[in-house]
């Protein structure tokens, strides 16, 4: 069974309460199946109103949730053939970001994403998900061999934010970002980003400037982590909870400030809970997208590219 | 990345560190100023006349970006743009429009960039300068707007652009807008290269977070002023995080320069004539070969 959150606990105890009778009905042998009947629709109503209308705090926690599928999770149930491809091809294989090529309903594609590892080896390993430079140049030339043989590009944004590291300051973390953000503005094949868990900074977005951006329902894009902010506006990283709404970081909050094109629905109580219903939810998006997508010249590609984040951002004229 | 950045706290816990500089209002007023490198003190109008440059150990203090555009383009020949747009408040932050109608009122800009057109020994230019005495330089929905409408003039025109940076980085505030406008700005500067234009960025002090990681490192040609701070993450951040003691130099222009990220430190002293020296290496000539 998954790790549950804090914010799980009344389901959890009705649950408890639940399983306590039926064991209490057994050894008792007496008959309480209207009780538990009832108590199950307590438990699903619960449950519902739960996961319908989760605080963005409550989406934070899905968003970090240990088990929650990664890019790699993805990649597995929804592409074919997948191939890893390594290496910035200067430095070092990085890690925290994977790439490589595979078949998409028989199209080949490109695939780039953050990785975070699930276990503490895996974690260190891939350094929590938060890359070096390197990584963001090995995505960079992932994505120019996409262009040279005409391949759409898939990018899983899953990342507390580039590692902020000496040697990372060294080798150029600002650049390797800008560079990606610059590049990215004129490929001349689709590219669909899709946040999968943490969006964290100039970090996610150096996998970000797409034509079409998706938000997993529970994940989070922000300028500064809920903790990062709430230490400036409060000087209390323990106010996470209220920056974490103040911050407006959560998909709904980014498709109202027209920063994302859509909500790729998640599973009831988060991805976690069933990663092959979430992978397939997620795989009819991406049809869709690469339907319309597929079908614009390279002009328009651009230049739809160009008028997205042309009109993010709200001011008086 | 943040706000109130952790680069300006740290630094001035960090007395003795050769990239320390004044975060006191920009420029002391009164008849004499005492430079906080060398501590000589000097009449401020010798200052001044020396472009906010130490006489004795080219110290280089903040610029307001009035002061940069009065020195550095043709005289007369800059034409502001954008000075209407006004920053709203997408997130309801308390007090935030207050703030910045305060450094509105302090700096005479309508937002932390002024932006235009002019000319530079003769050559037209785009040209935006950051302005860190307004809400620390950070870059918000009016700062990407204004910058990218800049761009975009200079592509229509055909002429080079030049920005000045200096920045604490995105623009807390107005949360992921301000984020995206580090892809705003990186996408009307890929058209005007596309277009085979130049783009000259300039990194003055300081150049952090979100607007080290995109505008600001993308030029042409990447330059910087002397001592100026430039980098990615937060000094303090990373010494959380890799618990070493970093070099004193560390994220100075110099630190960067060693490390391949720069194309040239220039002095406030020379950035006039030796910028104008590369436009004009630019815009004239160039072979065609078909
Ligand atoms: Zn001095």
């Amino acid at each position: 069974m998954s790790k549950l959150m804090a914010f799980e606990e009344p389901v959890v105890k009705l649950r408890e309460k639940i399983d306590e009778l039926k064991t209490i009905a057994v050894e008792a042998d007496v008959d309480m199946s209207g009780e538990i009947e009832k108590l199950e629709t307590r438990l699903t109503q619960l449950e519902q109103s739960l996961y319908a209308n989760m605080e963005p705090w409550n989406r934070v926690q899905v968003a970090r949730h240990p088990q929650r599928p990664t890019t790699l999770d993805y990649i597995e149930r929804i592409f074919d053939d997948f191939i890893e491809l390594h290496g910035d091809r200067s430095f070092k294989d990085d890690e925290a970001i994977v790439g490589g090529i595979a078949s998409f309903n028989g199209q080949p594609i490109t695939i780039i994403g953050h990785q975070r590892g699930k276990t503490t080896k895996e974690n260190i390993r891939r350094n929590f998900g938060m890359p070096h430079p390197e990584g963001y140049r090995k995505a960079l030339r992932l994505m120019q061999q996409a262009e040279k043989f005409k391949r759409p590009i898939i990018c899983f944004i899953d990342t507390k934010g580039a590692y902020p590291g000496k040697a990372a300051e060294e080798r150029g973390q600002s650049e390797a970002i800008a560079r990606n953000l610059f590049e990215m503005a004129g490929f001349k094949v689709p590219i669909i980003s899709i946040v999968i868990g943490e969006g964290g900074s100039g970090g996610a977005l150096a996998l970000g400037v797409a034509n079409k951006i998706f938000m997993l329902e529970n994940s989070t894009y922000s300028v500064i982590s809920p903790e990062g902010a709430a230490s400036i506006l409060w000087k209390d990283a323990s106010y996470a909870k209220q920056a974490a709404e103040a911050m407006k970081i959560t998909a709904p909050d980014l498709k109202q400030l027209g920063v994302i094109d859509g909500i790729i629905p998640e599973v009831a109580g988060g991805a976690h809970k069933n990663v092959d219903q979430q992978a397939s939810t997620m795989k009819e998006y991406i049809v869709d997208t690469l339907v319309h997508l597929n079908s614009l010249s390279v002009e328009q590609l651009i230049d739809e590219r160009y008028a997205k984040y042309k009109n993010i951002g709200q001011f008086i004229e | 990345m943040a706000i109130r950045d952790l680069f300006s706290i740290n630094r001035k816990k960090n007395a003795g560190s050769i990239i320390k500089k004044s975060d006191e209002k920009h420029f002391p007023e009164g008849i004499v100023t005492k430079c906080p490198k060398c501590k000589t003190i000097h009449v401020t109008k010798e200052v001044e006349k020396n472009l906010k440059v130490c006489p004795k150990c080219v110290y280089h203090f903040n610029m307001t970006a009035h002061e940069r555009i009065n020195c550095f383009l043709d005289k007369d020949s800059f034409t502001s743009m954008d000075d209407h747009l006004q920053t709203m408040n997408p997130l309801n932050f308390p007090a935030y429009i207050e703030k910045v109608n305060s450094d509105m009122e302090k700096t005479g800009l309508n937002e932390a960039v002024l932006t235009g057109v002019g000319t530079l020994k003769g050559n037209p230019i785009a040209i935006a300068v950051m302005d860190s005495h307004f809400r620390m330089g950070s870059m918000g929905s009016v700062v990407g707007e204004k910058i990218t409408r800049a761009v975009e003039k200079a592509t229509e025109l055909r002429i080079p652009f030049i920005i000045f940076t200096a920045s604490g980085g995105a623009r807390m505030q107005e949360g992921v807008l301000s984020l995206m406008q580090m892809a705003k700005t990186s996408v009307a500067l890929k058209r005007h290269s596309e277009a085979g234009l130049l783009y000259i960025s300039i990194m003055t002090h300081p150049t952090t977070g979100g607007v080290s990681a995109s505008f600001a490192s993308i030029g042409d040609l990447n330059i910087a002023e002397p001592q100026s701070l430039i980098g990615f993450a937060g000094r303090r951040v990373i010494e959380q995080t890799v618990r070493e003691k970093l070099p004193e130099d560390f994220q100075t222009a110099e630190f960067l320069l060693d490390h391949g990220q720069l194309d040239a430190i220039i002095s406030r002293l020379d950035m006039r004539d030796k910028i104008a020296t590369i436009v004009k290496l630019h815009v004239q000539g160039g072979v065609s070969h078909v």
